[in-house]
């Protein structure tokens, strides 16, 4: 790490971290959040798709959550848990939720009557149903919630920075400011676009792996992916009253 | 003392609700921004996606442009356009929050125009119509929907965003929540976040209602 530098990568010595520490720790704030929100919307959405009334008061209490200004929530949050990772994390985890809660449930009530009957006419009760049939049918709308939450989870790491230096890359921008460094502030918008994308060509290819079953060919899979971005639903409602509150079409960078 | 006794304790002060720091002046900032945002985001990316779909070309392109646009953090391009251009006016906060705006109603105003169903699309050229009156009359009525519902999460994305024009010394609600970090007022932060996630939700209201005026009725039935 070398410091008085004017150069790209010549960090000053008040971010604490190298470049790759830097990103480090930008991957592990955006990625911890996509990690427990995911953990928590699997079962939350198995719910929701096994008892109806369930799910819409959800989907209004996260559309609540996803209005809530991501500087805003860091800012709150400082009184509890301090300018801390933490205070990083839980809001991306509940935005992460909100992206994906939504992606599950519609993705698993999209799979079609026939091969749930044909899973009932081979036995399965209705835990083998959900992970066995229903799960892996809902594979390409749960990698395409993935894809937005993951994506929008390491542009937003970066507004961490305005709560004392907790934004990975972001930090970056802090610096670029207070020194008059605009390379610095190239260096982070950069890296994170390029962390973001990696990472959504790794999510592609993670999902081409777990759906060799899907239509190949370069048509087919963008045709799908396009789709599911858009709303992971079937072509119904989008945009009646129910899904008035539905977040599911998130799909932009951050707040 | 909760969250909701400061947020009402900063809402019902009336000093915060007359001058220049008032509320009704920051909100009026904080939606001009969001709605000029909005409309120069819809400008852009209603003819593309609209067109493309349509047309059924450059999905490809588009998917890679709406990955690029969601990639790109809103903060950095914001504090990049401050050193870049400068304070000239709005740019260094439109220019995020555009970026922010476009990728939502691009990807649904193309799926919109794909996913019409060609049953009522043929009928309609049985009947005569003209490439024009078809697009016009029968393609965009149907996608409409689907179009508002993109355009709705731009809205709230852009709305709830706008709070960052604040860290580079512009207006709008973000205002409090900046302020009252420094000055270590938990109420005004409170009070500011509060405001904007009103303000977002009240988007939600808007198409709402917007969706009630002009889609056809027949459309939301058959929906």
């Amino acid at each position: 790490m070398s410091s008085g530098g004017n150069g790209y990568f010549d960090l000053p010595s008040d971010l604490q971290h190298s470049y790759a520490g830097l990103i480090e720790v930008h991957l592990t704030e955006s990625l911890i959040p996509v990690g427990i929100g995911l953990a928590v919307s699997l079962p939350l959405a198995a719910l929701c798709v096994r008892f109806r009334w369930l799910y819409p008061p959800l989907l209004w209490v996260s559309t609540i959550l996803y209005a809530i200004p991501s500087i805003a929530f860091f800012v709150f949050l400082i009184d509890y848990t301090g300018a801390s990772q933490t205070t990083v994390i839980i809001p991306l985890t509940v935005y992460t939720f909100v992206i994906l809660l939504p992606a599950i449930v519609d993705g698993v009530r999209s799979v079609p009557p026939e091969t749930l009957a044909a899973s009932e006419a081979m036995g399965f009760n209705s835990f083998q149903r959900f992970y066995l049939v229903q799960l892996p049918n809902a594979v390409p709308a749960i990698f395409a919630g993935l894809r937005v939450a993951t994506v929008s989870s390491i542009s937003l790491v970066s507004i961490g920075s305005i709560i004392g230096n907790q934004g990975g890359l972001g930090n970056l921008l802090g610096d670029a400011l207070a020194y008059h460094r605009y390379n610095l502030a190239v260096t982070s918008v950069v890296s994170i676009a390029v962390l973001g994308i990696a990472l959504d060509v790794l999510l592609i290819g993670l999902r081409t792996l777990l759906t060799p079953w899907m239509p190949r060919g370069r048509g087919a899979a963008r045709k799908a992916a396009i789709a599911a971005a858009v709303e992971p639903t079937d072509s119904a409602a989008p945009g009646g009253p129910g899904s008035g509150a539905k977040p599911a079409e998130l799909e932009g960078a951050g707040r | 003392m909760n969250l909701f006794h400061y947020i009402s304790d900063f809402l019902t002060d009336s000093s915060h609700w007359h001058g220049y720091d008032g509320i009704p002046h920051r909100l009026d900032q904080h939606l001009g921004y969001s709605f000029e945002a909005l409309a120069i985001a819809a400008a852009i990316a209603l003819p593309i996606g609209l067109v493309s779909g349509h047309t059924g070309r450059g999905g490809n392109a588009l998917a890679v442009v709406a990955t690029a646009g969601r990639a790109l953090p809103s903060y950095g391009l914001l504090v990049l356009m401050f050193f870049w251009i400068g304070r000239i006016g709005l740019l260094p906060v439109m220019i995020p929050l555009v970026a922010l705006a476009v990728p939502p109603i691009l990807v649904t105003s193309y799926e919109a125009m794909r996913t019409v169903d060609p049953a009522p699309v043929d009928a309609a050229r049985g009947m005569g119509m003209g490439p024009a009156a078809v697009l016009f009359q029968v393609e965009l009525p149907v996608a409409l929907p689907l179009i508002l519902s993109g355009m709705r999460s731009a809205a709230i994305q852009v709305v709830s965003t706008a709070a960052i024009a604040a860290t580079v010394s512009l207006g709008g609600l973000g205002r409090y929540i900046v302020d009252g970090y420094y000055q270590r007022n938990y109420e005004t932060v409170a009070g500011g976040g509060a405001l904007i996630a009103l303000l977002a939700l009240a988007m939600v209201g808007v198409f709402w209602i917007l969706e009630r005026v002009v889609v056809s009725p027949g459309v939301r039935r058959s929906n």
